[in-house]
């Protein structure tokens, strides 16, 4: 048994693997900022569990308008926009190189490889492209 | 060439690497399913606002159930914490030493928090 090889210096895969780490940390950042800022905000007592979960995944309206929130505003604004689009471009890209690192590890090196990193590019494009569609069609400016 | 897996289920299961082993396959299937979970989300939520679908809607009331929240939350959860557990040991590699203890420090975590917020979400939906 030996493990993947993956070179000293700065190569795709190395970079990839820092972007893994950093992204995560990045995802924490964000969460954090959504949860201590909802319960600034009133969600302690305006807002059931599972609706603040579900917005300090990720804080869009659509998330918090079926709950008892009072002034809409501060839940829709740019701010929250903003970090829905970072958090958007950040969780695709470290879940589809994640579903990447998973097929490689069962995968011989060669052309399928880069096959599959074509595919995967494509379909996180795909998905980034629907997701900052939603963003900016869910009202929050 | 990807690693040679001559080894069966059965004695993959068997190999006693302990709470690390089942935290990376844990972190692996978690991950992958939070993929799944917000590729389909992403998917249903368009369908149904471009087009008005019924499958977009369908899907989202099984996002909405109860049950599947507290999946979604255990998956989300443990990823997480998880996570850090793997950015801190590999920033810091000294600390490798303690792995099998920061594994039992996450549970330590976890437990509790997923056992207050999957309390009050069951008491939520079956008190109405
Ligand atoms: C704060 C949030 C998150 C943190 C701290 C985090 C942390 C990590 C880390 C450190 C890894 C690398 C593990 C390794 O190389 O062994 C990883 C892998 C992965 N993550 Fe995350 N992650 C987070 C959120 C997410 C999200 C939102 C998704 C899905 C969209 C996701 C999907 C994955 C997948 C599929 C892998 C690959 C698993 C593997 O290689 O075994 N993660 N995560």
């Amino acid at each position: 048994m030996r493990a993947r090889s993956v070179s000293k210096t700065l190569g795709f895969e190395s970079f990839m693997w820092l972007f893994m780490r950093l992204s995560g940390l990045a995802m924490y950042v964000f969460a954090l900022t959504g949860l201590i800022i909802a319960l600034f905000m009133g969600a302690r007592t305006q807002m059931d569990m599972g609706t603040l979960l579900r917005w300090t995944f990720f804080p869009i309206g659509t998330h918090v308008t079926s709950s008892d929130i009072l002034v809409l505003e501060q839940w829709i604004n740019p701010f929250w926009s903003i970090i829905q689009y970072l958090v958007i471009a950040f969780a695709t890209l470290h879940g589809t190189n994640g579903l990447r690192v998973v097929l490689e590890d069962y995968m011989d090196k060669g052309w399928s490889v880069y096959l599959l990193r074509g595919l995967l590019f494509v379909v996180w494009l795909f998905m980034l492209l629907v997701a900052f569609n939603l963003i900016q069609t869910s009202g929050a400016i | 060439m990807p690693l040679k897996r001559s080894v069966s289920l059965w004695q993959g299961l068997k190999y006693k690497g302990g709470g690390p082993m089942w935290a990376w396959i844990l972190h692996r299937l978690s991950g992958l399913g939070i993929l799944l979970f917000v590729g389909l989300h992403v998917l249903a939520a368009f369908m149904t606002a471009q087009f008005g679908s019924d499958a977009g809607i369908a899907i989202n009331t099984i996002y909405e159930s109860w049950a599947f929240q507290i999946i979604v939350y255990f998956s989300i959860l443990f990823h997480v914490v998880n996570g850090l557990r793997v950015i801190v040991l590999d920033f810091w590699p000294a600390l490798l030493e303690h792995e099998r203890e920061a594994v039992w420090a996450e549970w330590f975590v976890i437990v509790p928090i997923f056992g207050l917020a999957t309390y009050i979400i069951v008491t939520k939906a079956l008190g109405g």
